[in-house]
């Protein structure tokens, strides 16, 4: 059996999880994809469900903790990812090096 | 002062995210919130947050809220496990207990199917006119007079007022036509027709709505007509008719310009199968069309858009008057096309004429429904006892009594919806049979939302009733009574509304069934009438002085065949009268009033043709010439004039003097219903002119052979015209056929409520046999015989029954007598209607519970007592 399927959004989330190291959840990752995507449109209902997903597929873990004020005293669900997620992720990376080496001309942009 | 999000997109929020996730969700989106509130302001923000909300009803989040509920959750209302459920027991119900399912949904199918039809039926009669795209503008100029004995409204109008409203109310109508509707013959080479069409105003066509096939209607130039579809298709099959020129009355060459589609049935204009310009009729005798004297068009008009009948009612007020003189003081006024068909006028005052069947007929189609709905709550609350256990095993285990409630609202839709189906059947078999009773084209209209909306409302509104009553009470049982043992009893007082609801049953029913017996006693009561004259062998034929134009001739040929013993020519068949004076004068005369009088126009002979009994002095003869100024009256006239010797008397119109030389026993020759219409005879033919001719058939020919040989002769005078005969006791019989309609109809719903009654009767009989099976067999081992127990199972139905009709008696009574009113010859209401109606209704109960009772005490008492 292959590794699980990862979507394109999925894979962006496990990055930015992967990328905030231990203060990723839900608002920070929305807000760290939103910035760094040119706005594109991320609702959090979509990160949520993504992170979910991979923590379902053994990506990433999660644990409660930290209420703010501005949460009105609820808990955060904060994500880390896994060795499992890292892997999967330095895998496809180095897929796309090598597809991307195997382009006969490489400047084309 | 810090901005929070809106209150209830977090309890929306709430509803749809599972709740173990709830917490952390709608933490981020708080803070999510105040993050946005600083960025864009608290307005903008809030967009947003209702924005992110609305994203979060995903499927991801229910299916997982669902799953945790269905795993988790204890008891909530709407849980599909427990929906199954409840069709699950539903349905062992139904199929444990098969007579009591079948009783069930049978007699809800029945009352659903009744109220269907009914509701159908209503439907269509106030759809009726609608039809036409103008239904809302179209008008028809009326006037009401004053004649003697209150005031009459009239529709038949002078032909030049048309034109007069044309052009002095320009402004206020837009159009205008005078119509005048006949029976003509159409003839086209060999073919000939005789069809209903009309004269009209080229205006007419713009009036009403004509869906033109071919052609077009843009202008009915003289010499041109439209036809209708099916008579094209009678006369010209296949070929094209346009610019085909066909003969109307034997006298007209008129080109066709133009094929309409026909008329549906619910409107007034039904059967209308040609139109043609109104000229035609005046011939080269145009001064008629300036006639204000003659009365017998119709004129219709369209209104402008906004415009308020009422308004121009008052304006044209007088104008027939100005014009004509008359010493009836004819008011005209418009009357609106929406209340045409389901009001009448009743001395003058526009009053609810079908409106009150509409109304009548609605009410019985909810009490039909109603009594099968009581069925169902009788039956089930009487079987409650069997489900007692489960109800209160239910309730121990944790039910609230709203899911009772919904249990049982959900098994009574079931057996609805069931029904439902099972009705649709029913309605779609007798569909065919009942619209040739209602006389309609009633179909279902199974391609309308709105139908499917309202089938759809009315199975809830039925579930709902019928389920009302067993839910409520069901649920309302304590498990601790129900449980402990055997000892639960409901007690007396508990059969109490199940015995009401019978009542009410049996009440209706009774009351439909007198209802039923009044009706056919009133029609019998009219058959029954003497009418004066004998319509036996009497038949009748159009006479059309344009091909018979000699009568005698024609008379002599006839005379020949031996077909006929007599023969006579007069201006009316004797099933009706078609013109009128009232501007008769005579000695003692009260000059305020107006006497109106039908006028006939006979010869010598009618006198043998119609067997007419003389009362005084003696009938018209060709032996004097004199009788061409003499009258001969009925008894009604002589009674209306007030004279005490009228032979010998001189009555004056138009100007003449006439001597009444005779009067004659009442004839009825219009309704059966009415008293006799108060009529002169008189032989001159300048006054009035030949329309029929009647023959009295000899006893020795064969109806048959007489009317072929008449036929024969008739085609020999007039080959191009179709031989039309009409038998007097026929159009006699037409003349009950709305009254026989209603009895029909009504015998119907009688028929139907009873057998729902008793269908509903038999299951409760059974019941009760079953629940007291222990105490029968208890009675039969101590002695009782077979009618003891019969006596004892069946008394109390008897005496439900006995109430139901002590009730039933003076309603129907009350209700029957305000009907009967209506017509002048009337029956009375006799007592042995009440009675039979008593006997009867006892016969049939007994008969349905007998069954029950004496399978019951017929039972081996070994059996029912060893059990247990």
């Amino acid at each position: 059996m292959g590794r699980s399927y990862l979507g394109e959004f999925e894979e962006l989330v496990l990055l930015t999880v992967a990328v905030l190291e231990g203060t990723a959840y839900g608002v920070t990752i929305a807000a760290e994809l939103k910035q760094r995507m040119n706005n594109r449109l991320i609702s959090l209902s979509g990160v949520h469900i993504a992170l979910y997903r991979l923590e379902e597929k053994g990506f990433v873990v999660s644990e409660l903790g930290g209420a703010t004020s501005e949460r009105g005293g609820r808990r955060k669900r904060f994500f880390r990812i896994t060795a499992l997620g890292k892997r999967t992720l330095a895998e496809m990376r180095q897929v796309r090096n090598e597809l991307w080496d195997a382009i006969p001309n490489p400047s084309f942009s | 002062m810090q901005d929070t999000p809106p209150a209830w997109l977090d309890a929306l929020v709430k509803r749809f995210l599972p709740a173990e996730l709830y917490e952390e969700l709608l933490g981020d989106l708080h803070e999510q919130f105040a993050f946005q509130a600083e960025e864009f302001g608290a307005k903008k923000a809030r967009w947003m947050y209702f924005f992110e909300v609305l994203r979060f009803c995903r499927p991801y989040f229910l299916k997982r809220r669902f799953r945790a509920d269905s795993k988790y959750s204890t008891s909530y209302t709407y849980s599909p496990t427990m929906i199954r459920n409840y069709f699950k027991i539903a349905f062992r119900n139904l199929l444990k207990y098969k007579g009591y399912s079948f009783i069930n949904i049978f007699g809800l199918a029945t009352g659903m199917a009744v109220a269907m039809l009914i509701g159908l039926w209503v439907w269509d009669e106030l759809s009726f006119e609608k039809y036409h795209q103008h239904y809302d503008r179209i008008v028809q100029v009326m006037e009401h007079t004053n004649i003697g004995e209150g005031i009459s409204t009239e529709s038949a109008l002078p032909i030049p007022l048309s034109a007069e409203l044309r052009n002095k109310f320009g402004n206020d109508f837009e159009k205008v036509a005078s119509t005048l509707t006949y029976e003509q013959v159409i003839s086209f080479d060999e073919n000939a027709f005789t069809k209903l069409g009309c004269y009209a105003e080229s205006q007419f066509t713009d009036i009403i709505s004509l869906d033109m096939k071919k052609g077009s209607k843009s202008a009915l130039n003289p010499n041109e007509l439209l036809i209708s579809e099916s008579l094209a298709k009678a006369i010209f099959g296949d070929n094209d008719p346009i610019h085909k020129i066909i003969k109307l009355n034997n006298a007209y060459n008129v080109q066709v310009a133009g094929v309409y589609k026909d008329l549906p049935k619910n409107t007034r204009f039904y059967d209308l199968h040609f139109i043609a310009p109104i000229d035609l009729l005046f011939g080269n005798n145009k001064a008629n069309i300036n006639n204000w004297y003659s009365s017998s068009f119709q004129i219709y008009a369209l209104l402008p858009p906004n415009s308020s009948t009422e308004f121009i009612s008052s304006k044209i007020k007088t104008v027939l008057y100005e014009h004509n003189q008359d010493a009836a003081k004819p008011v005209l006024f418009l009357y609106p096309m929406e209340k045409w068909h389901l009001y009448q006028f009743k001395n003058g005052v526009n009053v609810g004429g079908r409106l009150e069947f509409v109304w009548l007929f609605g009410i019985i189609g909810i009490f039909v429904l109603l009594l099968a709905c009581i069925n169902f709550m009788n039956l089930n609350t009487a079987r409650s006892e069997k489900r007692a256990k489960e109800v209160g095993i239910r309730k121990t285990v944790g039910s609230e009594r709203r899911q009772l409630i919904g249990q049982f609202f959900s098994e009574s839709m079931l057996v609805v919806t069931f029904a439902f189906g099972l009705s649709l059947l029913f309605v779609q078999l007798i569909l065919p049979t009942f619209n040739e009773v209602a006389a309609k084209e009633m179909f279902l209209l199974w391609s309308t939302p709105l139908f499917w909306l309202f089938s759809l409302g009315f199975t809830l509104l039925t579930g709902l009733i019928a389920g009302s009553y067993p839910a409520l009470y069901l649920s309302s049982f304590q498990p601790i009574k129900v449980l402990k043992g055997g000892s639960f009893r409901v007690g007396r007082l508990a059969s109490f509304p199940r015995k009401a609801l019978v009542v009410v049953q049996f009440t209706v029913s009774i009351t439909l069934i007198i209802g039923t017996l009044v009706v056919f006693q009133q029609i019998q009561y009219a058959k029954n009438r003497p009418i004066g004259y004998n319509r036996n062998g009497i038949l009748s034929i159009p006479f059309n002085s344009s091909e018979i134009t000699n009568y005698n001739v024609f008379r002599d040929e006839i005379m020949r065949t031996n077909a006929v013993v007599q023969m006579t020519a007069s201006s009316n068949p004797t099933t009706g009268i078609w013109s009128s004076a009232d501007n008769l004068d005579w000695k003692g005369k009260d000059p305020n009033r107006q006497e109106i009088f039908g006028t006939v126009l006979i010869d010598p002979n009618f006198g043998n043709v119609v067997e007419w009994k003389l009362k005084e002095g003696r009938s018209f003869s060709n032996q004097f010439s004199t009788d061409s100024l003499s009258f001969v009256f009925n008894e009604a006239a002589i009674k209306q004039m007030g004279l005490k010797e009228p032979i010998g008397e001189i009555v004056k119109w138009h100007g003449k003097n006439w001597k009444i030389i005779g009067v004659v026993k009442d004839m009825v020759m219009k309704s059966p219903f009415e008293p006799a219409v108060p009529t002169v005879f008189m032989m001159n033919d300048k006054e009035r002119s030949f329309n029929v001719i009647n023959f009295k058939l000899s006893a020795a020919t064969s109806v048959v052979t007489a009317i072929k040989k008449i036929e024969a002769v008739f085609k020999k005078f007039a080959p191009n015209s179709a031989f039309n005969y009409r038998f007097a006791d026929e159009e006699y019989a037409k003349k009950f056929a709305e009254e026989e309609r209603i009895g029909k109809l009504a015998t119907f719903f009688a028929l139907l409520a009873i057998f729902i009654s008793c269908l509903g009767l038999f299951g409760l009989a059974s019941f009760v046999a079953e629940q007291r099976t222990k105490e029968i067999g208890v009675r039969k081992v101590m002695g009782a015989t077979v009618i003891n127990l019969w006596g004892l199972l069946s008394k109390d139905f008897v005496q439900l029954v006995f109430v139901s009709l002590f009730i039933a008696s003076p309603i129907a009574y009350y209700l029957m007598e305000n009907w009967i009113q209506k017509y002048s010859y009337r029956t009375t209401i006799s007592w042995w209607i009440f009675a039979a109606t008593g006997v009867a209704t006892l016969i049939i109960t007994l008969l349905t519970v007998s069954f029950q009772a004496i399978k019951a005490a017929l039972m081996n008492p070994v059996k029912s007592l060893k059990s247990e």
